[in-house]
């Protein structure tokens, strides 16, 4: 059972009009993977996500997760799967009339039936586990700083402890710091819950330290899927550009770690 | 690893070790399964309070963060001396446990304390009073602004916007022309059928000319028209004012150094200023027409009659009074409007709270100013 990745996708086709964005990916995503896809802007990225979790239509080709076809599961089905998945998106999404602690009772509420204090007790743990300090649990989104927002956002993701964790550029606009202690926190949580990790991301330290593997797009196609140390040694331009420009000094030492 | 699994039930079966409560658990206990997790841990905590000496995760499938809170539950959580032994559980399971342990959650924070119901209205009220003094206050600063942003732009040389105002008397006046047409003709219609039913009475259903054109001239055509511009226009310049706000775009006006009142305001005062009395105008003849058209089916005053009668009763005098109360009435919807925009804090919520506000509060005060402009004509016999 283990064998089947937990996501599959293949021939992969999402059109605007004409325009192909996505056109004919294949990639797959092992269970208990962390999977960091990079591409140059405008590869895709974000489209192959919002196609994945089914914001977006997909003109053909499948998508798989645990094996089961997207688009051949019932209307109930497809929400028990929803369940099952945490999505960060790029600018939060948090609710703005709720404050950050019904944020993330919210998905319990929807889909437990548990009782309200449990529910505290859960969004509390949730707050404590992504580094918000308690006394930000009261406030509303407008009145908190951006990574704090990023930080509610995946507190909310993580709400109802999901399988697969989809990630659009989580360390984007965090400090060094909290950036180094959300890596730390996506390695946790994928080894004590069995997370798999489908994580866009620019970070270069975040795919040294947390991805155990990379996939880079570039014009709706894969451009390469592997390791970090595969990565560098790739020869496609961009990757050549992307690994060992001016802001990737620092991997040339730590690729021995790895 | 085991594949979180959502078919295996969870169960907790009380045995007795040592003479304390010991628990022994199954399945899966994931937030899948809360619900019936949470009642059994709560059922095996309210009937033994003692504290627990072993709980056996053998078969335990499956742990998430739920589950791994109920189990510390179950141990007494709150109780730091006893902490019973976790024995047979998987590795990553005890490291989940361990996690949450070791981070655990603030202590609720007391809610904020109520009103006695008894000072709740008063508080309501004063509230309420307040609010509409410093509302008072805030409208006279956006006028004063808007003053100040319409001299700067006629004084001083700087990009005339002409394309924004231009755009912007098209959506808040042109496109609300055919609307605020149909209405005025029905509403003109329907007030000169049921005056032919009472004036026939009398005998005098002729009347039904004047009375129609006047009311028509001094009163309808602008207050339907202004009520129709509130509802319209008031509402999307108080929700544009309030997205923009929302989502940064006056500071980034500000910072570059555009006055966002010119920029943003002036265009749609102008629009409305301007525009507001040519709708009415607008209004009001739509509103004849109606008449016409009941006063020849319902009331069988041909159309030439109609219009010599028309002719002998209105004045330049009736047709003022209408025009000058419009630019007042628009002056009131996007003062209102405006203001409300600014005052939109972050969330959706208040976002549509504001544009409630300034649509309700526009059609309010448009009716009142009309009130005191008629008492203000007939006291100054006009």
């Amino acid at each position: 059972m283990s064998e089947t990745p937990a996501i599959e996708i293949s021939d992969l086709v999402v059109a605007f009009g004409p325009r192909r964005v996505i056109d004919g990916l294949d990639l797959e995503v092992a269970r208990g993977e962390v999977m960091g896809i990079i591409g140059p802007s405008g590869s895709g990225k974000s489209v192959t996500l919002r196609a994945l979790i089914g914001l977006l239509a997909h003109q053909s080709g499948t998508v798989k997760f645990n094996g089961r076809d997207v688009s051949s599961l019932s209307g109930q089905e497809r929400l028990a799967q929803s369940r099952r998945w945490g999505v960060l998106f790029q600018q939060g999404a948090l609710f703005s009339s709720l404050t950050v602690a019904e944020n993330i009772e919210f998905p319990l509420r929807e889909h437990l039936g548990i009782s309200r204090k449990l529910r505290r007790e859960i969004a509390r743990i949730k707050i404590e586990q992504v580094g918000l300090p308690a006394s930000a649990a009261s406030l509303y989104p407008s009145e908190l700083s951006g990574g704090m927002i990023k930080r509610a956002a995946l507190a909310r993701a993580l709400a109802l402890d999901p399988e697969i964790l989809f990630l659009d550029e989580p360390t984007a606009g965090l400090d060094p710091i909290g950036a180094a202690r959300f890596d730390q926190l996506v390695l946790n949580l994928k080894d004590s819950l069995g997370l798999t990790v489908y994580m866009v991301t620019h970070d270069l330290d975040s795919l040294t330290t947390v991805c155990t593997r990379i996939a880079a797009l570039g014009g709706g196609r894969l451009l390469k899927a592997g390791t970090l140390r595969e990565m560098l040694d790739a020869d496609d331009p961009w990757l050549i550009d992307y690994f060992h420009g001016p802001r990737a000094r620092h991997l040339k030492g730590s690729e021995h770690g790895v | 690893m085991t594949a979180r699994s959502i078919g295996q039930e969870p169960q907790l079966v009380r045995a007795e070790s040592d003479g304390a409560p010991a628990y022994k658990l199954s399945g899966a206990w994931t937030s899948a399964h809360a619900r019936t997790l949470e009642r059994a841990v709560d059922a095996a905590r309210s009937s033994d309070r003692s504290p627990v000496s072993r709980i056996d995760m053998g078969d335990v499938l499956a742990l998430d963060t739920i589950g791994a809170w109920l189990v510390l539950g179950l141990g007494g959580r709150d109780d730091q001396a006893a902490r019973p032994e976790l024995v047979n559980a998987e590795p990553r399971h005890l490291a989940l446990i361990e996690r949450i342990k070791s981070q655990p959650p603030a202590a609720v924070q007391p809610a904020p304390t109520h009103q006695a119901w008894f000072v709740r209205p008063f508080d309501t009220l004063g509230r309420l009073i307040v609010g509409a003094g410093e509302d008072i206050v805030r409208l006279m600063a956006v006028l004063g602004q808007i003053l100040v942003s319409l001299v700067t732009a006629v004084l001083h040389r700087g990009p005339s916007r002409a394309s924004s105002y231009v755009n912007q008397f098209d959506l808040i006046i042109l496109r609300a022309v055919p609307i605020v047409v149909l209405i005025a003709l029905v509403v003109g219609a329907i007030i000169t059928q049921q005056s032919i039913l009472q004036l026939r009475n009398f005998g005098v259903a002729i009347y039904v000319v004047d009375l129609g054109a006047i009311l028509m001239l001094r009163e309808v055509g602008l207050l339907l028209a202004a009520i129709m511009i509130a509802g319209r226009s008031g509402s999307a310049i108080t929700a544009e004012i309030g997205s923009m706000r929302m989502r940064e775009e006056i500071d980034a006006l500000s910072v570059m150094g555009v006055d966002p009142y010119r920029a943003l305001v002036l265009p749609r005062m102008v629009a409305l200023v301007v525009g507001l009395p040519l709708l009415s105008f607008i209004a009001a003849l739509a509103g004849l027409v109606g008449t016409a058209i009941v006063a020849q089916v319902y009331g069988d005053i041909p159309f030439d009659i109609f219009l010599e009668r028309l002719q002998s009763t209105l004045n330049m005098r009736t047709l003022l009074v209408g025009l000058v109360k419009a630019p007042v009435m628009a002056l009131i919807i996007g003062l209102v409007a405006i203001n409300e925009g600014f005052k939109v804090q972050g969330s959706a919520e208040s976002l549509g709270r504001h544009t409630t506000a300034s649509v309700v509060r526009a059609i309010f005060l448009v009716i009142v100013a009309d009130g005191l402009f008629a008492m203000f004509f007939a006291a100054i016999g006009f």
